[in-house]
């Protein structure tokens, strides 16, 4: 969608509904991707496609996939967001240490959790929207200054599942029709985000913004208030993912979640949201999330060493904007001949 | 990342040489340019006045080869990241690299190969690293913060799949002695030594030749810089090819500092290193920057975490300070921009009108 968007008011039919055909069949690659790789895994370890092993591998995706969605809400205006993880570890703490001091019920612990997410995220957006700083440098500089307020409030401890309420977890595992909680509610967030942006001027402004600043700027579009809206959003989202993070682990630690923005973002990149700004879908990102958790499974299943994964990780991003790069200019050049003729 | 647009109370800086320069008094282009080095230096002399309220050890030989040493890993690998960060791309992959060359080191080391030959293939290794850095960066033309995030990865997984979860620690004792040893008879570490002789270097290549002419050409406009002869893509290549050569060469530091080789060596190093360059007075957004500013920021920054380690702050706070120290360096040159601009106008008695100061600024 976001390639019909960003290609309709400038481009040719033709390489409009190229551009819109490459953006749509992301999403399918990366599917079919996912199908090639769940037969030969369920081949080699049938474990892989019992029940039990699919939800866990869904709803470690889910949690990952909402925190994706926020960063491709950043990353469509052309920033980026380090310091999510920092957000998911701080909240997730934060909500287990107001539930292991029972100072307030737990549907209120959630949303303090979640307001927080909001509040870092929108100290974000400030940062970079009224103090000018690059997106880059300010969540760089967030990411250990969110991590160091998570220490500060743990203080050298941890929470344990004990301290929790009991059965406090148990959403974690909980499922209706056989479709794990978490998946569902990452579903939701999805299309809520998915029909936000396709079909809401903020939407479209986002998009804007990010695939050309300036141009935006002159049609009359209030970038930094744009970009200010996507950093609270993702902060929000993550937010959400951490609170998730919490239920799913039980243990939690001043380091939690560390390491998982690079996840996160690599699941908006494989996912089709491109560094460079304005295109991309949050559909994509959710399955970019899916697609890293099945390798982190398969992984495992087929016991195969863990220290692969980063690698795997790494070379998914390269391979996948690469690739992006490769068939575009493809794209331009066949565009260019068209023209020609 | 650049962004020619970004409104300049002083037009005559983004042009060297242009007639709009010469038509500004000589001593304020020069004011201009020393400040920021001139505020560096008062901070440190602020610094140093604190840590030796902190602590009597504090301006002891022992605590300066302490506090110096603590650095040199990120110090010598800010120096090629300022040239990239002045060309307007980015390499968040040192740290990742820093802990494979550790790692490597290690590996051959444990399998009986010597040192002196195990580092000469570390360095390699770091230049196979950086070049796969460039190539994607110049020849495909991606970002380079997509494309350093996924080596920031793979480097990183590598280290891991060569040395797993063990260390190796018993490195010869010469080695170790590079480390963290000093050259006998004075409070001078080796590794000093290293960051003197890179730093001189990189400051002669930066601001004598037509190396670093081109390095700031392309910072500030890339197109100008190509249609005028530069291989830009070949320029930028080469120091992605350096950054790696010299993180492999801090991994390699940090290995003999720690007598300990670990895949996790060097994690987190980015941020400071970042940090560095950026508290230098270097533009993120590339064409403007001094080797000379980043060199006193490095010694800044050690001195500040020494001062806060003897004000018994754990490093997860001192994190938070170098965090707080990044934001703060790319603010505070803004604000006072700001200020020196709206006081410009307030003299000229004329009205901006309302957010025109920074129209068509790319957040």
């Amino acid at each position: 969608m976001s390639a019909e968007v960003s290609a309709r008011p400038s481009g040719p039919g033709a390489g409009a509904r190229i551009l819109s055909t490459v953006g749509r069949s992301r999403e399918l690659t990366l599917a079919g991707v996912m199908v090639v790789l769940c037969l030969v895994v369920a081949l080699l370890a049938p474990h892989f496609l019992s029940l039990s092993n699919l939800s866990q591998v869904a709803t470690l995706a889910a949690i990952i996939a909402i925190a994706a969605v926020g960063e491709s809400m950043v990353i469509i205006t052309k920033n980026v967001d380090l310091s999510v993880e920092s957000t998911i570890g701080l909240v997730a703490f934060v909500v287990a240490d107001v539930l292991r001091q029972k100072a307030l019920p737990v549907p209120m612990a959630w949303l303090v959790g979640v307001g927080l997410g909001l509040v870092l995220g929108m100290a974000n957006g400030a940062i970079i929207t009224l103090l000018r700083v690059p997106s880059l440098v300010a969540t760089l500089g967030t990411l250990s200054i969110f991590r160091g307020l998570d220490f500060f409030v743990a203080g050298g401890h941890e929470v344990n599942l004990a301290d929790l309420p009991p059965g406090y977890s148990d959403a974690a595992t909980s499922a209706f029709f056989g479709v794990p909680l978490f998946v569902i509610l990452a579903i939701v967030v999805v299309v809520v985000v998915a029909l936000v942006l396709r079909l809401t001027r903020f939407g479209r402004q986002l998009y804007a913004v990010g695939s050309n600043a300036e141009a935006a700027m002159i049609i009359g579009i209030r970038s930094r208030l744009m970009v200010f809206g996507a950093f609270s959003a993702c902060g929000l989202l993550a937010g959400i993912a951490g609170v998730l993070w919490g239920m799913e682990f039980g243990t939690i630690y001043a380091t939690s979640a560390s390491g998982v923005a690079l996840q996160i973002i690599a699941a908006a990149v494989v996912g089709g949201v491109t560094i460079a700004g304005g295109a991309g879908t949050v559909v994509g990102a959710a399955l970019g999330a899916l697609f890293l958790g099945l390798i982190n499974n398969s992984l495992l299943l087929l016991q195969m060493p863990q220290e692969l994964l980063q690698v795997i990780y790494g070379a998914v991003i390269l391979v996948a904007v690469t690739a992006d790069a490769l068939i575009q200019r493809r794209e331009r050049r066949v565009a260019a001949e068209h023209a020609f003729r | 990342m650049t962004n020619p647009r970004r409104a300049s109370p002083n037009p005559g800086a983004t042009a060297a040489g242009a007639p709009v320069a010469a038509s500004r008094p000589l001593f304020q282009r020069a004011s201009g340019l020393l400040r920021w080095e001139s505020v560096l230096l008062v901070i440190l002399a602020l610094l140093v006045v604190e840590g030796t309220r902190l602590s009597k050890f504090f301006l002891t030989g022992p605590n300066f080869a302490n506090l110096v040493s603590a650095v040199m890993e990120v110090a010598i690998v800010a120096l090629p990241m300022t040239l990239i960060i002045i060309t307007g791309e980015i390499d968040l992959s040192v740290e990742s690299m820093i802990g494979l060359s550790g790692a490597i080191l290690g590996w051959l080391w444990a399998a009986g190969v010597p040192i002196e030959a195990g580092i000469p293939i570390v360095l390699v290794v770091g230049a196979l690293g950086g070049l796969l850095n460039g190539l994607l960066v110049a020849r495909i033309g991606l970002p380079s913060l997509v494309v350093t995030l996924g080596t920031l990865a793979l480097f990183r997984g590598l280290a891991n799949v060569v040395l797993g979860p063990t260390a190796v620690s018993n490195f010869p004792a010469g080695f170790t002695a590079f480390g963290f040893g000093n050259i006998p008879g004075t409070p001078v570490p080796w590794t000093l030594i290293v960051f003197a002789v890179l730093g001189v270097v990189f400051y002669l290549v930066a601001h004598r030749t037509w190396i670093g002419r081109q390095v700031f050409a392309v910072g500030k406009n890339k197109d100008a810089a190509r249609y005028s002869g530069v291989r830009v893509g070949t320029l930028k290549a080469a120091l992605f090819v350096l950054s790696g050569v010299i993180a492999a060469l801090a991994g390699v530091i940090l290995a003999a500092r720690f007598s300990s080789a670990r895949a996790d060596n060097g994690t987190g190093l980015t941020l400071v290193v970042v940090t560095i360059v950026l508290l230098g007075g270097v533009d993120i957004n590339g064409g403007k920057g001094t080797i000379t500013g980043v060199i006193l920021a490095v010694f800044t920054l050690s001195v500040l975490q020494n001062a806060l380690r003897l004000a018994g702050v754990s490093s997860e706070y001192q994190a938070v300070a170098v965090g707080l120290l990044l934001i703060g360096s790319v603010t505070a040159p803004y604000l006072a921009r700001q200020t020196r601009s709206y006081s410009d106008r307030a003299r000229r008695g004329r009205h901006p009108p309302a957010g025109s100061v920074e129209r068509g600024e790319v957040v």
